[in-house]
Order: structure tokens, then sequence, then C-alpha cells
């Protein structure tokens, strides 16, 4: 556990600024890794996967795969950036076991893509803009597995094992210019901001995109300045913050550290940090001087990549439309409100509901069955509400069938009862469990006559002409046919014998 | 000089690390210097272990030829970019298909050491992966 003193949150803002810089690894999707034909697939045999270049063997020479320059590049569009008309890689050169060569083929001061920015969308409907400085070209390193010590992290380890299947995977890393005046928003921003460039990269189809995987990984860069200074104080990198709720609370996290610390006279310390998942705190990595002597020079084995105007331009004309433009364009047609379309996507089910209506139903029907009936149910089990086991095909079935007038709302929920359970189609279910709406006139009429003979004051007031007595009749007809009346023809037959 | 968070970018200027640092400098007659403690820095960035008399004996003769190299800006005219490549060449790439690599037990073959199918390093200190 870590003995760090907090500031609350609260007070940290009293008196500091925060100001955050985020960096976002991708792993592309490419069939091959960056500079060699291997396989660049998710969960292989350690050690299947490689090749004299990305062990780093004597002789090998690496060669640029096309695909991921095309990837890095439509990111770089997506994100609104600059296309480097030439662009060299480089060489960063430092002594690790991931890293067979003893450097990592990275890009230094020529990026493929730059000066760009996302917009961002918190959940109160406010969009922030966030400044993109560069997203530039490198590969993966090996994963190291430390044996020996407890936790398997390097503290108390004998040794390590390493495997080379990831070393050479293309990367993306996505840098953004320091994000300034965010305040009480600045972990909800940088939340929104990982959670949307994810969105755009799904959008893309450039990457996995898992975050559980790694194949999406983000460190936070925060510092804190007293309030109004407009300075920038001294920041540490919290690394490898795995998913979108922790990117929030390690922001969080450091701010309030920051704070105790800088409060009571102390100063930061630059280094690299751990976030811990399971504690929720963040431990001391190692110092990090900001000359960071990776003696950088450019790769003498790859030629500078420079892309055509044309090849950027052809890029951009086909590129998909993206995350943003999609859900506006979707409100529209669906018609909802911007309140609807908020709790939509916040309940994660935008995708679902998409699918709904594509499958027939109608905006406002599909909407209510998952963001009711679904969130709810899935909040009463703890699960995703994509995970109930209901599936957008199933609910426009569904509403077709309420639509044809062969189930009502509440007979609705039995059925969506039965898929959860697992009993078969929407029809099956309605089969199986007789749940189909009764209104044929015999065996409606003789529970109207009961219900007459049951209730003779209503009746006698329907009598009276007072009509809108009938709904007490109504329910005693419901209650008698377990809800399976259609109730518009029940209310037709009272009518018919009352007056 | 605050530090810019988020800014992992390198210095545009050209500067490097080592100058900034102060360790190599041009003295006043022109000369390229390149102190002992920068070379015993770059000695230890490089993993060579060197004894002081090394130091002493290296450091001298790493400014001569860092002055030889320098030589070359008397040849370039302002107007030549630096050269990384000899190759007028741009754009050399690979399709995204899959060639064969080396299995695992080739590529095991050639390590010191390894258990679980992994290459097997001596434990790492000093950082945490």
């Amino acid at each position: 556990m870590s003995t760090d003193t907090l500031l609350s949150f609260e007070e940290s803002l009293e008196k500091f600024d925060p100001a955050m810089g985020l960096e976002v690894h991708v792993e592309l999707n490419t069939n091959t890794k960056m500079f060699c034909g291997c396989p660049a697939v998710f969960g292989g045999e350690p050690n299947s996967q490689v090749c004299p270049t990305c062990l780093g063997l004597p002789g090998a020479m690496p060669v640029v795969n096309a695909k991921a320059v095309e990837s890095a590049m439509r990111i770089g569009l997506a994100l609104n950036c600059e296309i480097a008309e030439w662009c060299r890689f480089a060489r960063k050169n430092y002594f690790y076991p991931d890293m067979p060569k003893n450097f990592q083929t990275s890009q230094y001061d020529e990026p493929i893509a730059f000066e760009g920015y996302l917009d961002v969308e918190l959940e109160g409907g406010e969009i922030v803009r966030v400044d993109i400085e560069r997203a530039h070209m490198e590969e993966d390193t090996g994963k190291s597995l430390h044996v020996g010590g407890a936790t398997g992290r390097i503290h108390g380890a004998d040794h390590s094992l390493v495997d080379y299947n990831r070393a050479g995977i293309p990367l993306i890393e996505i840098v953004t210019k320091p994000i300034m005046g965010s305040r009480e928003k600045a972990p909800e921003i940088a939340k929104a901001y990982v959670a949307q460039l994810r969105e755009l990269i799904v959008a893309l189809g450039v990457s996995d995109a898992r975050m559980d995987q790694g194949s999406i990984r983000a460190d936070v860069n925060l510092s804190l300045a007293p309030v109004g200074t407009g300075s920038l104080g001294t920041r540490t990198e919290t690394k490898n913050v795995n998913s979108l709720r922790s990117v929030e609370r390690a922001v969080r996290y450091e701010m309030q550290r920051h704070a105790a610390i800088l409060d009571g006279g102390g100063s930061i310390l630059q280094e690299t940090r751990h976030w811990h998942e399971d504690t929720g705190v963040t431990t001391s990595g190692r110092p990090k001087s900001d000359a960071d002597d990776y003696r950088y020079f450019p790769e003498p084995d790859l030629v500078p990549v420079a892309p055509s105007r044309e090849w950027v331009e052809e890029l951009k004309q086909t590129l998909p439309e993206l995350p943003r433009e999609k859900r506006a364009r979707m409100q529209r047609e669906w018609g909802f409100s911007d309140l609807e379309m908020r709790d939509t996507v916040g309940a994660g089910a935008l995708g679902l509901v998409e699918e709904t209506i594509a499958a027939g139903a109608a905006p406002q029907s599909a909407r209510k069955w998952w963001l009711s009936e679904m969130a709810r149910r899935a909040n009463d089990s703890g699960q995703e509400i994509a995970e109930l086991g209901v599936t957008p095909a199933d609910v426009a079935a569904v509403q077709a069938l309420v639509d044809a007038g062969s189930l009502n709302d509440k007979l609705a929920r039995q059925v969506f009862d039965g898929l959860i359970a697992g009993e078969g189609t929407p029809a099956e279910i309605v089969a199986a469990r007789g749940l189909e709406i009764v209104s044929d006139d015999g065996a409606l009429g003789a529970a109207v006559d009961k219900a007459i003979e049951a209730n003779p004051d209503v009746a006698d007031k329907i009598r009276d002409g007072k009509v809108a007595a009938a709904g007490a009749l109504i329910g005693a007809v419901m209650k008698e046919m377990r809800g399976q009346a259609d109730a518009g023809r029940v209310r037709e037959l009272i009518i018919e014998k009352l007056t | 000089m605050p530090e810019i968070p988020g800014s992992s970018s390198p210095r545009g200027d050209g500067s490097s690390a080592a100058e900034e640092r102060g360790g190599v400098s041009r003295s006043t007659s022109g000369r390229i210097e390149i102190s002992r403690d920068e070379v015993a820095h770059l000695a230890d960035l490089a993993r060579i272990d060197l004894s002081d008399a090394e130091l002493e004996h290296l450091a001298p003769q790493l400014s001569v030829i860092l002055e030889s190299v320098a030589s070359i800006k008397e040849a370039a005219a302002d107007e030549i970019p630096p050269t990384s490549h000899a190759l007028p060449l741009t754009n050399v790439f690979r399709d995204d298909v899959v060639t064969p690599g080396l299995t695992a037990e080739q590529a095991l073959a050639m390590a010191p050491a390894s258990e679980e199918q992994r290459f097997s390093v001596p434990r790492i200190l000093g950082e945490e992966a």
C-alpha cells in the first residue's frame, strides 16, 4: 500500500491548477509487424512469432509495413493533423531486455502526423477541444515476466523471462499538447478524451482497441501550478493506465498527491509512476530526466517516408464517418432529444439501439426497451447491458409483436424474462408461455360479464353515463385474464353491454 | 525550466542533451572539446566500464575525432541539409503479408538461457517494467 498523503480534491483545486498531457499508444491490427513479416496477432505461444529482424539478430534488415503507414496517416487525418511531406524513423537507444536490438525504432522530431485536435464531448454535453501535438510511428516491445517475486513485479524477482511476440508490432503514439484550465474537470476530460479517441480508432478499424489486452494504453502526465499563475509545475508520468475508469482515477489521485506535497512545502520529483488498479494508487517508478539520454539518431536502415499528397488526399476522402458525426446524424434521424441521446450513449446502448432500429423497431421503442427495461435488469444483475442475452434482433421482434397488437408492454416484459432465461426466440416464448393477447369476443365477453356482476356499483355509474369508471372494470378483466386481454376491445365490450 | 506535461517531443532546435549539459563545448579558439565527465556519462549509457585512466586518455582523443568530423561544416554550405541516408530513395515499403519466421525452438536455440519458452535474462535493477 502507498503511504502517500493526499489533499482532498476540493482543496487541491483551491490551491492549484492542474495541467495534463496524455500519451496514448495504439497497437495497430495489421497482419504483420512494423518492420518484418511476422504475424502481429495477440495471444500466440511465446516466441512463436519472431524472426531475425524483430529479435535484433546481426545483419537483419527492417522493411516498413505499408499498411501501418497508411493506418498511421488515417489516425492522423481523423485527428485533424497535418501529414508530414517527409519524415524519418529514428533509433531510441536504451538497454532493456524488452527490446533485443538495444534500441526501439521510433520517430523523433519528424512525426508522420502533427498539429491536430480532437473535440471531446463531456457528460453534460460540453465540448472541449484537446489539441494533438503529434502522432508518430514506432514498434511495440517484448513482454517481460518477472520470476521469483511474489507479485510478478521486478522487486524481489530473481530473473525475467521475455517473450518477443509483441516486439515489433506497429504502435502509434498519440501525444496531446498540455491541457490547461480544465480545473475540476481534468479527470473527466482525461477519461472522455481516451474514450473518444478509442471510439475513433474503432471507427477507423485500425486496431482491436482493447484496453484490457493492452492494444490501447494511456500514460497520464500531470503537474500542478499555484492557482491563477498559469505556469507549469514539475510533472509526473503515470504509465500504463489500462482502463477508462483508471484514467480518471489516476488523474485525480496524482492531483491530490501533488497538492499534498506542494502544500507541505515540498517539491515534485520528476519521475515515472505506476498505477495500481487494485488499490487505486500510484507508486514511484524510475526518476526521469528531461534529457532522457536516448541518443536518438536517424535510422540508417530505413529510408525516409514521404507520402504523396495524392495518397494523403485519397485517405482523407475515404475516412469513415467519425463517431461524433455519426452520433449527430443518428440523433437527427431518430429524433432523439439531446438528453435522450446522452442517456443512450451513457448507458453504453448506442450500438444496441442502432441495431434494434436497423432490425425494424421505431427509434423511441428501441430506446425505451434498452434504456428502461434492459438497463434496469443489467443494473439489478450487475451485468453489462450487452451481456444480458437479449439481442437487438430480439428486441425488434418483441416490439413487432407489440406493434401488431399481439403483446402489450407487460407481456413483452415476460418475453424478456424468457429470453434472459434462454427459453428460445420471442415467438417460441410467446407460444410456450401462452402470452398472446386475447381479443376473441367469446373469451373476453365472459370475463366482462363476470366483472360487471362482481362490481355492480361501478356498472351503475357507467349506465349513468360515467364512462370514465370503465377503467375499474377493465382492470378487473385484465386481472381475470392474467394481463392478456386486449384492453381496447374490453373497453368496447363494457360500453356495448352497459349503454 | 518548467516541465511541459505531455510534451515528450524532442527539441526542435537541433540542440542535444550533451550540449545542454555543457559537456561538449566550443572553446573560443573554435576547438571542440568533450569533457571527461561527458565521456564518463556516454560510457555509462553505452554500458562500457572505463577506468579513470581510460577516461583521461579517451576524452582528448574523442575531442580530436569530433573536431575532424566537424570540419565537414566547412565544406557544406548552409543550404545543404544534413544527409542521413546515402540513397536517394523514399517510401520503400513491404506489403502487409505474413512471411515465415523462426520457430520458438530456433529462436531460443541462440539464447544463453531460456525457461517456459521464453528468453531468460538477469533481473533488472533500478527500474520497473
